[in-house]
């Protein structure tokens, strides 16, 4: 028996389109589409360093008292969690993006042949897997490291 | 009769009619599935006993002829070849495919996915044979081993579903990048010994919203349910396009009249 529950959405209802939200939830798709994901954030978040790095590094034309000043906010422990993310973004985003430029030349795929049930792609391996399980875990023994250094003795 | 023949799940169907300024809702059926019921099966239960204008489009009901796409508990899948078993919950939820124009319920437009497949020039290409044969005695034949054969195969298996099209985050975003399927076509056609318009269709990938803004999700080859693995011929097909990954086809010859 059919029952109306009316359950109203706010979809893109003409082109039908993800849109952003297609590429914000990694969790259907495998560890590829995982990487994908993280590959973006990791990328957004190392340009905002990057933007804030230059904005903090040109203080030292203000003197020396300005360079100070901004030099204590990474000493304190939110500074120290934000440069400890930038460890662990930076080894992902290269670790992975250097599988990534190997990858994208077609390089690490397999072959194509003769598709057989139940068709497992074979551009979907263990060697692009693995790609991706080692630049996570890189990255956090970069971070785990990181968190030695900055919280540790004189951190 | 054991458990398993009473098994009823619920069948969650998105169901939406712009002609009738309806606006979009999920409709519940109660459906009886056993081990080897598919989707199609249950949506086609619903249509015969319970609500005759649930909107589907389907034909071969074997994974051949690629109509019954849409997401299925919130991945691209065919219907016909989803078996409700399989899927291990008691809620089915149907929606249509994302990343496609809705037409009704579960009902989407092909048009524009089906123009990127045409800009690809999906046919043979080859200098020395004309396109436009009037009279059958100037139809030819290529000559073409077996590995040959297997560097395009995969690729021509595709059935035009539109799974990978609508599992592509970059499609989300870029309604002119072509696609996995376009792309993965594209490389189909490069691999294949009897073509020779190489540039003509690098010409049409290689722009701003073209091959380059792929990344390799993977998802398309994850949905895929023929096997083409679009993400490997994309690949391929970008290392051929940056000169780094060797293309040593060498073009059929013809196979002349008087060796038959
Ligand atoms: S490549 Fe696979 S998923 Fe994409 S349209 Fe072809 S058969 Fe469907
Ligand atoms: S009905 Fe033809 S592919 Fe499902």
């Amino acid at each position: 028996m059919g029952t109306v529950s009316n359950n109203k959405e706010n979809n893109n209802i003409n082109s039908g389109r993800e849109g952003v939200r297609g590429w914000l939830n990694p969790t259907r798709y495998g560890w590829e589409r995982v990487s994908y994901w993280l590959q973006r954030l990791t990328g957004l978040f190392l340009l905002v360093y990057f933007v804030g790095h230059v904005y903090e590094t040109s203080s030292i034309t203000n003197g020396i008292d300005a360079w100070n000043s901004m030099l204590e906010l990474t000493q304190t422990i939110g500074g120290h969690i934000f440069l400890i993310l930038v460890i662990g973004t930076s080894t992902f985003h290269t670790v992975n993006g250097i599988r990534l430029i190997f990858t994208e030349s077609g390089k690490g795929l397999g072959k194509p042949g003769r598709p057989d049930y139940p068709y497992n792609p074979s551009s979907l391996n263990y060697i692009q897997k693995s790609g991706i399980w080692v630049a996570l875990l890189l990255a956090c023994i970069a971070m785990l490291y990181g968190g030695m250094v900055l919280f540790g003795e004189g951190g | 009769m054991s458990n398993e023949d009473n098994k009823k799940v619920i069948l969650k169907v998105y169901r939406t009619n712009y002609n009738k300024d309806d606006s979009p809702h999920y409709d519940k059926f109660e459906v009886p599935v056993k081990r080897w019921t598919t989707v199609l099966d249950a949506l086609l239960h619903v249509k015969s006993y319970s609500d005759s204008s649930v909107g589907i489009r389907y034909s071969c009901r074997m994974a051949s002829c690629g109509s019954c796409g849409m997401k299925i508990n919130g991945r691209p899948s065919l219907a016909c070849y989803t078996k409700i078993s399989e899927l291990k919950d008691d809620v089915v939820v149907c929606e249509p495919l994302p990343n496609f124009p809705r037409i009704r319920d579960l009902v989407s437009d092909f048009s524009q996915f089906f123009s990127h497949h045409k800009n690809m020039k999906p046919f043979i290409q080859n200098d020395k044979v004309s396109l436009d044969i009037d009279d059958k005695h100037d139809l030819v034949e290529f000559e073409q081993t077996h590995e040959d054969v297997d560097k395009y195969l995969q690729f021509s298996y595709c059935i035009r579903c539109g799974l990978c099209y609508s599992a592509c985050p970059t499609v989300a975003t870029d309604p002119k990048f072509p696609g996995p399927q376009a792309l993965s076509q594209a490389y189909r056609y490069e691999a294949d010994s009897r073509d020779d318009s190489k540039k003509t269709r690098f010409n049409i990938i290689d722009e701003r919203h073209g091959i380059w803004r792929c990344h390799f999700a993977g998802s398309c080859s994850v949905v895929c349910p023929k096997g083409v693995d679009p993400a490997l011929g994309i690949q391929l097909l970008k290392g051929h396009m940056l000169g780094l990954s060797k293309n040593n086809k060498k073009l059929s010859n013809l196979r002349t009249k008087n060796k038959e």
